[in-house]
């Protein structure tokens, strides 16, 4: 009767045999996929999942709290700077400028109400974004690609497309010269 | 941490003298509070007072871990092979009735086995197991094999074993006398009735002849 023989004697090796004592090679594939040997198992350990848990719950907190502080940094200097726009003097009543606030911003548009009104807007349409002309005899801005209409007094869309307001740029006059202080939204 | 490879476990039952150390010992572990991993059997309670201890032979082919349909027994590169994964094991008694050694026994009432691991927790630090610092007679002994040779110059220490058709080499040895030829112990051997003409590996000779 046939029996399995053995290799030389001695202390057992660190890698489990099959039964049989065949060639690795030669076992069947689940034996690789349910590996006797504890480094070929992919197990997770509690400790190990918690860990991983625990640390990665930990860097989002850390991360929340960074953009906390750079809010709260960021809120403390103020958000924009006067700029002067332009001379009184240069703008006719009814007249009107663009310009940037702040540098390398998309364009506004300043105009004079009248002696002593200024007003600013975004001058991109809040429908599609063609740029506005003003009609300040009308009381009104145009948007002429969809012939939209605008409130020159207070940017609320009057008729057309356009269902909101164009964002004000707040200006201010002093010793002569419109600033301009802040951007709404 | 690995188990220090000159550090091996002897078991030699004929210096055991039944005082139940070793159980007692393996029970007040902390890793495992209560629940002895060692058990104290008796070779033939009719005729005789022999008792045998039976710890985890940590076999090179773990029949617990083949036959564990959940994967949860494991075996350390060092040789020793663990007690069940407590997320795993599903209490299905499958290693207890597959281990050619009778090590595992499960636990019931937390639905785990657990069987001997060699006290890995003192082992893998160099310390020696429980039962093998408890034994009085050092029937449990854990050292190097230099020290056993000298401590103990009339027996060997074998560690192949066959049982039935299957071979295992232990990381346990056992204390064989010295005069014995066979550098393996045949287990079954035991069962073959000369009476009867009765040999249980014959009844497997069937099988063996199919290609």
């Amino acid at each position: 009767m046939s029996r399995a023989t053995l290799e030389a004697p001695g202390p057992i090796g660190p890698r489990s045999i099959p039964p049989d004592r065949g060639p690795v090679a030669a076992q069947p594939r689940w034996r690789r996929d349910f590996p006797i040997d504890s480094d070929d198992d992919d197990y997770v350990s509690r400790r190990d999942l918690l860990k991983y848990v625990v640390l990665t719950s930990g860097a989002f907190v850390v991360g929340q709290l960074w953009i906390l502080l750079k809010t709260l940094l960021r809120a403390r200097e103020p958000a924009f700077q006067p700029a002067p726009v332009a001379g009184v003097d240069e703008l006719a009543v009814g007249a009107a400028k663009t310009f940037t606030y702040p540098q390398g911003s998309p364009p506004r548009l300043l105009v004079r109400l009248d002696a002593a009104t200024f007003v600013a807007y975004d001058q991109q349409c809040t429908h599609l974004g063609c740029p506005i002309v003003p009609a300040v005899a009308q009381g009104k801005l145009h948007c002429p690609c969809h012939n939209g209409w605008f409130d020159v007094r207070t940017g609320a869309p009057l008729a057309g497309p356009p269902q909101r307001r164009l964002p004000r740029v707040d200006v201010e006059v002093r010793d002569g010269v419109v600033y301009a202080t802040g951007v709404e939204g | 941490m690995p188990v220090p490879e000159k550090l091996e476990f002897f078991v030699d039952a004929s210096r055991c003298i039944g005082c139940q150390s070793c159980v007692q010992a393996c029970a007040e572990c902390a890793t495992h509070k209560g629940q002895s991993m060692i058990q104290l059997d008796y070779l033939d309670r009719q005729r005789s007072t022999q008792t045998i201890p039976v710890v985890c032979m940590h076999c090179d082919t773990p029949t617990c871990a083949e036959v564990c349909p959940a994967d949860a027994i494991k075996r350390t590169e060092d040789g020793v092979v663990q007690s069940a994964r407590k997320p795993r094991c599903i209490a299905c008694n499958n290693c207890v009735l597959a281990c050619p050694f009778g090590v595992p026994k499960m636990n019931s009432r937390m639905n785990l086995m657990m069987k001997c691991d060699m006290c890995y927790d003192r082992t893998s630090v160099g310390l020696r197991p429980m039962c093998a610092s408890v034994c009085p007679s050092q029937a449990l002994a854990f050292g190097t094999r230099e020290e056993m040779a000298r401590l103990r110059p009339r027996a060997r220490a074998v560690n192949s074993f066959q049982i039935g058709r299957q071979l295992i080499r232990t990381k346990v040895n056992v204390m064989v006398p010295l005069e014995l030829p066979d550098e393996i112990v045949d287990v079954t051997a035991a069962m073959y009735e000369p009476s009867i003409g009765h040999d249980p590996l014959d009844a497997m000779a069937p099988l063996e002849e199919e290609p």
